[in-house]
């Protein structure tokens, strides 16, 4: 009864300086929105890199070459010429941990159909490398074990090459000419997108990885595995025993370093996800100085109110308003601001975040924990800033406060 | 009109009794090793129903015993009693409920809040002993009734002539339905003929049973009360009943005297 008698009071006085009481509740209106502007923009990122991370699998393992020395000269990664198919086939054949392998290799060729003509990615691969990396062939057909046997001149488009080499056209079934040799079109891949660091992952043929050896590169050896674990509770044991296999076959003493090196994707996943969190951590804080800033204003303009007012604040004490009634009043106004700023702030910031994912395109991922947050910051904002004035309007003196002009 | 602003707990307070006493009253202020003695042993009791007027000059002590009087401060020595209560001991919380309950402030500078209507002026007293609301409302208008104003219930103070701006000040003093009614300077804002209207109102209030303190440095305005209490150098130099002049027939002649001045 009283408090909301108070609580009234407090409303009054807000709607009496509605132009003071806006001003005032913009520096929480401007930081709670900013908190949840940038935390819902970089949750949104972080999103989309995880997507992005996971549209290649989490329980994918990467086994590139490693380093060599030779006569003290040490060479970089994928140098090393001493990883076959046959490891391939020792890692599907003896690690339980591993569902599906393909080796692979890489080069970059130009190719021509037609009157067009295209530089890309050639992916040689193994037929599993479609479902380990979750990558469908949308149409027409992949290429099988036969193919990879008989070192087909078979490819698959990435629907980039596909676009640029067949405007308009069906590239099934048709001749694609890489570095002169042609290759028979059998489909074309879904559209993937581009990868966590930007680049367009469709621009790419992929090929059988032995015709890839024999036609195109001229070389034996593989220049990487693709291996999909069982589970993605697995990928580390996959990774001991694919380590396990590939030193007891490329001969390594114990204690020497290994020639290649295994890449999980959960452990990119893990590192970007790391890396998104401290973003979002960091543009949080920094947006959250801007709501300290509100607070002080407030705290600012409450001492202002209480000074403008002594003469009421006696006059309440001489009806009979006990210390507490004036401090509840006065904080109660201080936390109205904070909240009802704290509310447009929310607002706003949801505003602002569906404006930058509309205009910019980005992905924005509106956490509610973040928004619960950011509200009880502000309104915490208004209790903590609030009291100091709200206290002083209390101690006054009612005779002191009586006289004062 | 049925309304009664005698003091609600009249019927259990002896008739005749003493509503305030004050003994051995004195109050001290120090700063540093400078001392102030304002009020030096003051002593005395109000009957329920008087009207007394507290006379004295500027540094007479009237104010620090009109503070004293209203629970506003405390006194460094004596007892002082209201309706009762030992209030020389009592802490802020404790002399705000009395304030709330027992006492009707009425100032010179009539101290209503700005930019609030008469009727939540009145009321003002009703948030803070938790009676706000329908029942408070009806009150609070029934007062304002009581001092003429029930047709400006919902005009802005600086609407108000300074007349009417007292009487509000007088409806909130009563709305809490108070021991006793404590008016410093009540008129010294006001005309000749606005202060009459204000005094007759006073005597009305304490014909109807309210105990009026009216604290003044005008031996005009303390004839209009039953009793007189002349205050110097923070001492009682004097304490006379005396006959009250009438307020009503003052102001009748008042007017007289203004229509002939017209003619």
């Amino acid at each position: 009864m009283k408090f909301m008698a108070i609580l009234r009071v407090g409303l009054r006085a807000l709607a009496r300086n509605k132009m003071r009481s806006l001003l005032t509740m913009l520096g929480i209106i401007i930081g709670v929105g900013a908190v949840i502007a940038m935390i819902s923009i970089a949750d949104g990122a972080r999103a989309q890199v995880q997507s992005q991370i996971a549209s290649m699998g989490t329980n994918i393992l990467m086994v590139f070459p490693g380093s060599v020395t030779q006569g003290g000269v040490r060479s970089g990664f994928g140098s090393i010429t001493t990883m076959t198919a046959d490891d391939a086939v020792a890692i599907l054949r003896e690690a339980p941990s591993v569902a599906r392998i393909a080796p692979t290799t890489r080069t970059v060729a130009q190719v021509i159909a037609g009157n067009q003509n295209w530089s890309t990615q050639i992916q040689g691969a193994g037929a599993d490398y479609f479902d380990i990396r979750d990558w469908p062939v949308e149409q027409g057909l992949p290429f099988t074990d036969l193919d990879v046997r008989s070192s087909a001149k078979a490819c698959v488009l990435g629907t980039t090459v596909a676009d640029n080499l067949f405007p308009g056209q069906d590239p099934v079934g048709q001749v694609v000419r890489i570095n002169k040799v042609p290759f028979q079109i059998l489909g074309v891949m879904k559209k993937k997108g581009g990868n966590a660091m930007g680049s367009d992952q469709d621009d790419i043929i992929v090929v059988p990885y032995t015709t890839a050896q024999k036609r195109l590169q001229g070389i034996s050896h593989i220049q990487g595995m693709m291996i999909s674990a069982v589970g993605k509770e697995q990928v580390a044991t996959a990774q001991t025993e694919i380590t396990q296999i590939l030193r007891r076959r490329h001969r390594i003493a114990p204690g020497g370093n290994d020639d290649f090196m295994i890449r999980a994707q959960s452990d990119i996943a893990a590192t970007a996800d790391e890396t998104s969190k401290v973003m979002t951590m960091l543009l949080g804080a920094i947006a959250s100085v801007s709501l300290l800033v509100g607070g002080i204003g407030i705290m600012n303009i409450m001492l202002v109110s209480v000074t403008e007012r002594i003469r009421e604040i006696g006059i309440r004490m001489a009806v009979g308003a006990r210390p507490g009634d004036i401090l509840l009043q006065f904080l109660l106004e201080a936390i109205i601001l904070s909240t009802l700023g704290g509310l447009i702030g929310v607002g706003l910031g949801i505003g602002i975040s569906q404006i930058v994912s509309k205009a910019a395109g980005w992905s924005v991922l509106i956490a509610p924990p973040a928004v619960a947050m950011a509200f009880g910051f502000a309104v915490a904002i208004g209790v903590f800033f609030g009291f100091y004035p709200a206290r002083k309007a209390a101690l006054l003196d009612p005779i002191e406060a009586l006289r004062y002009e | 009109m049925p309304v009664d602003f005698v003091p609600s707990a009249q019927s259990t307070r002896p008739p005749g009794g003493d509503i305030l006493v004050v003994e051995d009253l004195e109050r001290v202020y120090r700063t540093g090793s400078y001392e102030v003695r304002a009020l030096r042993g003051v002593s005395f009791a109000i009957p329920t129903g008087q009207m007394v007027a507290i006379m004295g000059t500027s540094g007479s002590g009237k104010s620090t015993l009109m503070n004293i009087l209203g629970c506003l401060d405390k006194p460094t020595g004596g007892r002082y009693l209201l309706d009762g209560v030992e209030t020389a001991s009592l802490d802020r919380d404790a002399r705000a409920s009395i304030r709330n309950s027992k006492i009707g402030f009425v100032f010179q500078s009539f101290n209503l809040l700005a930019r609030t209507t008469a009727l939540e002026n009145v009321e003002l007293p009703l948030i803070y002993s938790g009676e706000s609301g329908r029942a408070g409302h009806a009150r609070a208008l029934l007062a304002l009734k009581r001092v003429g104003l029930g047709d400006r219930a919902h005009h802005l103070p600086n609407q108000l002539s300074g007349g009417q701006q007292q009487r509000v000040a007088i409806a909130r003093s009563l709305v809490n339905r108070p021991a006793i009614l404590l008016a410093d300077e009540p008129t010294g804002n006001l005309d000749t003929r606005t202060s009459l209207e204000i005094l007759s109102l006073f005597q009305e209030l304490n014909h109807e049973g309210v105990t009026v303190l009216l604290i003044t440095h005008e031996h005009d305005i303390a004839a209009f009360a039953d009793r007189v209490v002349t205050l110097r150098d923070g001492r009682i130099t004097a304490d006379l009943r005396q006959v009250p002049r009438s307020a009503a027939s003052a102001l009748a002649m008042c007017t007289d005297d203004s229509v002939e001045q017209l003619s």
